[in-house]
């Protein structure tokens, strides 16, 4: 008899889908209103979407705000690596996790469009496969440096005089295709150890080798995929039906798999919009995640409301109680960190002697 | 009052901001009383004291690169920090006025990005946010980043003065009907191009704080900044660099008022003078451990001192003009002079090197009574050595504690220090206007 499945993972976008007509909020209420209402419902987490050129404010920003104001809840904003600096990349996130005790993640993004390179001046727009190759490397640099002060470096040894044991702080001496960091980080080792990593993958899953692979789309899409496999924690598909679901997971198992990661520790949630009219709408939704579920499409979803400040509410109210009816959701919570609500242990820092 | 008895001059009011301590040496962390300098209970003690305290902003410095000594990462002080940005933006949810100041490197960074983070704190702090720009000197530090290595000090100042003035364009760059106007920057050092995706915030935009004392910072402040953070915790010096500072902000079109002047400084409170001066020299011997004492000595001899005792006499050898044994701290310009000047002080009071090292490095400025303390300060400000003071406690998180509880009062009593915030900006606070919309380029007439 296999062991019983985990109960599954749901998260919610505070944003607004871009072009949805919603006013930019700049207010912190707005966000602070929105997260306690996804806590009540008992959320594992939150995503902030971002990016440079579209109208809002800073999502690490704006979940750092969010985070003393709520409890229990993740918080993952999108943080882009193109026009970025990997070191405070890295700073931020351990950050958000010191601040959130434990409860941060970031989602990795690029810069593609000549518009957010003009507001940078410094490099021009450069194609998707070769931005998202740099993710990938900031994606490790950036766990690297979470890893380079061991759990246990501050010692405060008062007979030494020494603060820290510096053979437990260690440079990282990372070599990219277009940065270096020799590092450590300046932030010690975040409560997570390393904060969540989510990346979110196009759906199309052709194999590599398929006629038409040298397109750039799917070069592109390849590049993404095979960062998602290499260091996300979460992986994030959009989908319209549970058989495409189900095929981007299996074929993202499999990438990590053949990269020597332990699959069980890459999680892949379906990401849908999400538009709710009432509750019947609510209960509908939540039939629909059950059959998902049951159909092995996803270790969870991740729902993208039309309208968050409308349809969040008839989430909580409404489909979180008819998945936890279903023993699909918990009532209460395992743990206090975003990796426990997830189910993924804490990564011991691989600087560490045995 | 009599109708002839002429009014006394209204008493100028002091600015008061907290400096959350650590990464130095001033740090007493083997104290008992010490908690973390990561975890956020210890950011939010701090700034929570200051709010009660009336104070204008809560200061947090920047760390870039861990401070290394012969070849290794140095053990002995406070290390380790979170990202300045990141923990602004939560303590604006645990203070509703306090002002909020972040240290961000205008040499590591680049406008668009770091005008949108500050921006961003303004808005979720309803207008309480502050940059405190400083450049980086070293190829040291660039080893953690993009663009590497070095600037030499000249072009440090130009890019920090256009970082500074772009991201002016980028803040001032929505219409009063809240609307963006693209913004065209075409400089020396940054070309930025598009809509900028915050609005101003309640306070205009965020305070510009400078700190740094050389010519060229200097004239940066009396320019570019707000608030100027000055190291001139003396009198008579701290008078000097004022007359000096307030004297080039005309050049700029700017009145005296537009730039207060705050040096850093400690404090050490006792019920006596006499208990007061005991607790300080116990402090300063704490933040100079036989191992402290032997680093200090090294950094101005540029070799390994190890094999010397810290209560023996100072080295005979003289210093290495090319010893580079520290990294990540400011070079000490002629070595030889220092140590020739801890000789003769060591020979003269017949003090050991970690004695000397106490006498030469120790900065309490002021240490009394709590009547002592609020009666100098205020002559401090009176007599224009400053506009106030940005408090450095020597224990983290509890420091400050003592002069709120018992400093505040005495200043409010002499009728130098609010009793009440009177608006929720960082501006009001600070008494400065909300700066003017700047560029025509689409406009409102």
């Amino acid at each position: 008899m296999s062991a019983p499945r985990p109960p599954l993972r749901l998260a919610v976008a505070l944003d607004a889908p871009p072009g949805s007509g919603a006013p930019v909020p700049y207010d912190a209420r707005h966000f602070v209103a929105l997260a306690r209402l996804a806590e009540r419902g008992g959320l594992d987490f939150v995503t902030l979407g971002d990016s440079f050129a579209r109208p809002g404010l800073d999502a690490s920003a704006v979940l750092a705000r969010v985070a003393p104001a709520t409890e229990h809840l993740g918080l993952v904003p999108t943080v882009t690596t193109t026009h970025t600096e990997p070191f405070h990349v890295s700073t931020a996130v351990a950050t958000l996790d010191w601040v959130s005790r434990g409860r941060a993640g970031w989602a990795v993004a690029v810069s593609t469009t000549e518009a957010d390179a003009a507001l940078f001046g410094r490099r021009p727009a450069a194609p998707p496969a070769e931005v998202w190759q740099e993710a990938g490397e900031v994606a490790d640099v950036v766990a690297r440096l979470w890893d380079s002060w061991e759990d246990d470096a501050e010692i405060r040894d008062r007979a030494s005089g020494r603060f820290i044991d510096r053979d437990k702080v260690h440079h990282v001496d990372f070599t990219g295709s277009s940065f270096t960091v020799r590092g450590p980080s300046i932030v010690p080792r975040p409560p997570q150890g390393r904060p969540v990593t989510l990346v979110e993958v196009p759906p199309a899953a052709g194999p590599a080798d398929a006629p038409g692979a040298g397109d750039t789309a799917d070069v592109s899409d390849r590049a993404v995929r095979e960062v998602a496999a290499a260091h996300a924690d979460v992986a994030l598909v959009r989908a319209d039906d549970p058989q495409t679901a189900g095929a981007a997971l299996a074929e993202l198992l499999a990438r990590a798999r053949a990269l020597g990661r332990d699959p069980d520790l890459l999680l892949v949630l379906a990401s849908l919009p999400v538009e709710l009219a009432g509750p019947a709408d609510a209960a509908g939704l939540a039939e629909l995640l059950a059959d998902w579920y049951a159909a092995g499409a996803a270790d969870g979803f991740h729902l993208r409301p039309a309208d968050p400040a409308h349809d969040l509410a008839l989430l909580v109210d409404g489909t979180v109680p008819a998945l936890r009816d279903r023993g699909l959701r918990r009532p209460g919570r395992p743990g206090g960190t975003l990796r426990d609500h997830l189910g993924l242990p804490r990564p011991a820092s691989r600087y560490a002697h045995a | 009052m009599s109708p002839t008895s002429p009014t006394p001059p209204p008493r100028k009011q002091i600015h008061l901001a907290a400096h959350f301590p650590g990464v130095n040496n001033t740090t007493v962390w083997a104290d008992p009383g010490s908690g973390s300098h990561i975890a956020f209970p210890s950011f939010a003690h701090l700034a929570r004291t200051a709010e009660r305290g009336l104070f204008d902003f809560f200061f947090l410095a920047e760390g870039l690169r861990l401070r290394e000594h012969k070849g290794r990462i140095h053990d002995l002080d406070v290390v380790g920090r979170p990202e300045s940005l990141t923990v602004l933006s939560a303590l604006a949810a645990v203070t509703e006025r306090l002002g909020l100041a972040a240290t961000v490197s205008a040499t590591f960074n680049e406008p668009y990005e770091l005008a949108r983070r500050l921006a961003s704190l303004d808005h979720l702090s309803g207008g309480r946010a502050a940059w405190n720009v400083v450049t980086t000197s070293d190829a040291f530090t660039g080893e953690n980043f993009r663009r590497g290595g070095y600037l030499d000090r000249a072009d440090r100042y130009t890019r920090a003065a256009e970082f500074v003035a772009t991201a002016r364009e980028l803040w001032d760059s929505w219409t009063a009907d809240g609307q963006p106007r693209p913004i065209a920057h075409q400089g020396e050092h940054f070309t930025v191009r598009g809509e900028f995706t915050v609005p101003r915030s309640p306070q205009g935009h965020p305070v510009v704080i400078q700190a740094g004392d050389s010519p060229e910072g200097r004239e940066f402040a009396a320019s570019a900044a707000d608030v100027i953070f000055t190291r001139h915790s003396g009198a008579e010096a701290g008078r000097a660099f004022y007359a000096d500072v307030k004297g080039r902000l005309a050049r700029y079109g700017r009145r005296p008022g537009d730039l207060k002047i705050m040096p850093g400084v400690t404090f050490v409170l006792g019920d006596t003078a006499a208990e007061a001066q005991e607790h300080a020299a116990e402090i300063r011997r704490r933040q100079v451990s036989p191992q402290q004492a032997l680093l200090a000595l090294e950094q101005v001899w540029g070799v390994d001192l190890s094999a010397y005792d810290p209560d023996g006499p100072l080295p005979d050898i003289d210093p290495d003009p090319h010893g580079e044994l520290a990294q990540g701290r400011v070079r000490i310009a002629d070595p030889k002079a220092v140590a020739d000047k801890w000789r003769a002080l060591s020979r003269a009071k017949g003090l050991s090197i970690r004695e000397t090292v106490i006498e030469t490095t120790g900065r309490q400025s002021f240490v009394g009574t709590a009547q002592d303390v609020a009666a100098r300060m205020d002559a401090f400000v009176q007599t224009d050595a400053a506009d106030g003071f940005i408090l450095v406690p020597h224990l983290t998180p509890g420091g400050l504690d003592p002069f709120v509880d018992r400093v505040v009062p005495l200043l409010q009593e002499r009728g130098v220090f609010r009793t009440a915030y009177s608006g929720s900006t960082l501006r009001s606070h600070l008494g400065l206007p909300e700066p003017a919309r700047t560029g025509g380029r689409g406009g409102r007439p």
